[in-house]
C-alpha cells in the first residue's frame, strides 16, 4: 500500500503547493504517488518527477481537465483510490472542495487543514480561526487529509520519479466551467511571497498608491484586510486571514490594521511581524514583533523614502 | 422551486475560546451561540431569490440540540417559511451531519441547497461538499454570486487569484462565502412573530444513520502567546532594527 498525493496545475505548470504536500506525505514513510491531471500535462509531469520523495507520477490527461470541476476530480481519484491507504491534498480552494467529497464517497471522515502529522493516524489542526490547536486521533483505516502548505517545508527537486499515464473517467457533465476572472500581477504571489505588506481600510482610496512603491522595493506581495476589501479599496484576492489567503512570509508588515482574530488567523505563521498603527492599544501590537505608533499617511511615505 | 438552507447554531465568532486545564478540551459550557454567519448569508440569499419570485419556499434545517431552535427562529425572522430541527445531544462530525441532511433533502426534494462554506468553531469546512457527493449532485463551493437559470444555476466562486464562474444542473449544493451578500437586520416584530412559529422536530437517532464519530479530539491547546511588540520610535529606527536582525537587506 502507498500514499496518493494530489497535485494542482496553474495553467500548464505545476503549482508550488505540490512540494509542500509531498513533504507532508513523507511523514508516513511509504511510497508516494503524485497525481497530476490536466489537459496539457507534459510540462507539469516533468516538474512533478523532480520532487524528491515521489516514487511515481500518475498522469491523467483529458480535455475536461483544462478547468477541473469537483465532480470530475472526484471520479478520477475514486477510480484509483482503492490502491492507497493515505490520500493527501493541499488545503487549497480545490483541495477543500474535492477532498471532503472524495472522502464521503468512500464513507470516510477526512481530517482537514492539518499542520502536524504524527503518522500513521494522529494530527494537529487549528480550530476557532487559529485560536486553538487540537490533537486528533483518526480511527479509520483510510486516512484522507488536507494539509496547510505553509506548515510543511517544500521537498527538494533532485528526484527522478517514474511517470505513468492513467486513463481518466468521462466527465459527468452535471456542471461546467464558464469563465475565470483572475487578477494578473507581476508581484510575487501572496501565498508564497517572502515579504508581504498589507493595509487595512484606513488606507482608503490611497491603498494602491501608498503600498505599491514599497512593495516594489521590497519585492513584496500586497495584502489587505476584509474590511479594506469590502470597502472596495482592494480586490478580494488580496484578502489575508481566515477567509482569505493564509500566509507565512519571513516578514509581514501590517499597516493600519487593527488585528482582528480572523485576520491574525492568516498571518500566525509569519516569521517577523511589524505593525504600524496610530492606536497604541491596537490588538495587532500583541501579535507583532516590532511596532511603530504612527500615522500611516506619514509613516508610509517615510518608509518608501528610507528604502530608496 | 423549493430551497433548503442548513443552519448551524454555532459558537459566536466574537468569542475567544479557551481550553479547560483539567479536561484539556475547549470549554464551551458558557459560550454564547448564534446562527453561523455563513448560514445567515445563505438564508439571506434564499430570501432574496424568493423576493424576486424565483423561489416559492424556504426550508431551514438545523442539526443540533434543542437550543438550535434559536438559530431556526432567526431564520424564520429573516424570511424562512418552514423550520426543521434534527435533534441530537451528541456533537456530530461533518460526515454524520451530511448523511442526516441527505435524508432531509430526499424528503423535501429542494432544487437548491445552501450550506455555509464553514461553521465558526472547529472550522472543518466539509459538510456541503460531502452532501453534494452523497447526493451525486453538482457542487459550487465558496459562492460569492449566483444567478438562477432555467434548470441550472450559475455560480461565481472565490478562487485563488480571483473568481471562477461555473454552471450547475439543479438540484445542486452551494456553500456561501462572506461576499455573497450582506444579511439584513432583523426587525423586532419579525423576531416576536418567529417565536410563535412551529419548528418540526425529528430525532437524529431515528433516521437510520450511523452517527458514530470517526476521529477523536484527544486534547486541545492554545497557541503560545507572543510577548508583544517591541515599540520603535520611528520608521528609520524600524528599518535599522530590521536590517540588524537581517530581516531586511
Ligand atoms: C466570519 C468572519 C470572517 C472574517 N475573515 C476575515 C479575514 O479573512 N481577514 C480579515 O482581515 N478580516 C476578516 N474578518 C473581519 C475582521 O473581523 C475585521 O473586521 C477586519 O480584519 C478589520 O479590518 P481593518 O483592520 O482594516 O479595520 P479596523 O478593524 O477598522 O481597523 C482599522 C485600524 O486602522 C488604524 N488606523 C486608522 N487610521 C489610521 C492612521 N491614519 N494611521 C495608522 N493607523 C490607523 C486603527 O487604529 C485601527 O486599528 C472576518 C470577520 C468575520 C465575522
Amino acid at each position: 500500500m502507498s500514499i496518493l498525493v494530489l497535485a494542482e496545475l496553474d495553467g500548464n505548470k505545476l503549482k508550488g503547493l505540490a512540494a509542500h504536500v509531498v513533504s507532508a506525505a513523507t511523514a508516513w514513510q511509504k511510497p508516494i504517488d503524485l497525481l497530476v491531471y490536466g489537459s496539457q500535462v507534459e510540462e507539469a509531469a516533468k516538474e512533478a518527477a523532480t520532487l524528491s520523495g515521489v516514487a511515481r507520477v500518475l498522469v491523467a490527461q483529458a480535455d475536461h481537465f483544462a478547468h477541473p470541476l469537483v465532480e470530475d476530480v472526484q471520479d478520477l481519484v475514486l477510480s484509483i483510490a482503492k490502491e492507497y491507504d493515505v490520500i493527501v491534498s493541499a488545503h487549497s480552494v480545490l483541495g477543500k472542495s474535492v477532498i471532503p467529497a472524495i472522502a464521503a464517497r468512500l464513507d470516510v471522515a477526512p481530517i482537514t487543514d492539518v499542520v502536524e502529522i504524527h503518522a500513521p493516524s494522529s494530527y494537529v489542526r487549528p480550530e476557532y480561526a487559529g485560536n486553538i490547536f487540537s490533537h486528533v486521533e483518526n480511527h479509520q483505516a483510510l486516512q484522507i487529509v488536507t494539509v496547510r502548505n505553509t506548515a510543511f517545508r517544500p521537498v527538494a527537486t533532485d528526484g527522478n520519479a517514474e511517470v505513468v499515464s492513467i486513463s481518466a473517467p468521462l466527465s459527468r457533465a452535471i456542471s461546467n466551467w464558464i469563465k475565470e476572472d483572475l487578477n494578473h500581477s507581476d508581484r510575487p504571489e501572496l501565498g508564497s511571497a517572502r515579504v508581504v505588506i498589507a493595509g487595512g481600510r484606513s488606507l482608503g482610496e490611497s491603498f494602491e498608491a501608498l503600498l505599491s512603491p514599497i512593495a516594489e522595493k521590497l519585492d513584496a506581495a500586497i495584502g489587505a484586510t476584509r474590511a479594506c476589501v469590502d470597502a472596495g479599496f482592494a480586490p478580494n484576492d488580496l484578502q489575508v486571514g481566515q477567509t482569505g489567503t493564509l500566509i507565512a512570509p519571513d516578514l509581514y508588515i501590517a499597516v493600519g490594521i487593527s488585528g482582528a482574530m480572523q485576520h491574525i488567523a492568516g498571518i500566525k505563521d509569519s516569521k517577523v511581524v511589524v505593525a504600524i498603527n496610530h492606536d497604541p492599544d491596537a490588538p495587532i501590537f500583541k501579535y507583532a514583533d516590532y511596532g511603530v505608533i504612527a500615522d500611516l499617511f506619514t509613516a508610509l511615505p517615510e518608509l518608501d523614502k528610507a528604502l530608496q | 422551486m423549493k430551497v433548503l438552507v442548513a443552519v448551524k447554531h454555532a459558537v459566536d465568532h466574537n468569542l475567544k475560546p479557551f481550553v479547560d486545564a483539567t479536561t484539556g478540551q475547549v470549554d464551551l459550557s458558557q459560550a454564547r451561540r448564534v446562527i453561523n454567519p455563513f448560514d445567515e448569508i445563505s438564508i439571506e440569499e434564499a430570501v432574496r431569490l424568493k423576493e424576486r419570485g424565483l423561489v416559492t419556499e424556504i426550508v431551514a434545517v438545523s442539526i443540533g440540540g434543542a437550543d438550535a431552535k434559536d438559530s431556526l427562529r432567526h431564520a424564520y425572522a429573516m424570511g424562512a417559511d418552514r423550520a426543521l430541527l434534527v435533534e441530537t445531544d451528541v456533537r456530530l462530525q461533518p460526515l454524520s451531519v451530511a448523511k442526516l441532511l441527505k435524508v432531509i433533502v430526499e424528503r423535501e426534494q429542494p432544487g437548491l441547497i445552501f450550506l455555509g462554506k464553514q461553521a465558526v468553531g472547529e472550522d472543518y469546512g466539509q459538510t456541503g461538499q460531502m452532501l453534494a457527493a452523497l447526493l451525486g449532485v453538482g457542487l459550487g463551493t465558496f459562492a460569492s454570486a449566483l444567478q438562477l437559470k432555467d434548470g441550472s444555476v450559475e455560480v461565481t466562486r472565490e478562487v485563488d487569484k480571483g473568481t471562477q464562474t461555473i454552471s450547475l444542473q439543479l438540484p445542486a449544493v452551494l456553500t456561501s462565502d462572506l461576499r455573497l451578500n450582506e444579511p439584513r437586520f432583523i426587525k423586532l416584530p419579525n423576531l416576536m412573530m418567529a417565536k410563535k412559529k412551529a419548528i418540526e422536530t425529528l430525532a437524529a437517532g431515528e433516521l437510520g444513520i450511523d452517527l458514530a464519530n470517526r476521529f477523536t479530539v484527544i486534547k486541545s491547546n492554545e497557541p503560545p502567546q507572543k510577548p508583544g511588540a517591541v515599540q520603535l520610535a520611528s520608521v528609520s529606527e524600524l528599518i535599522s532594527t530590521l536590517r540588524k536582525a537581517e530581516v531586511l537587506q
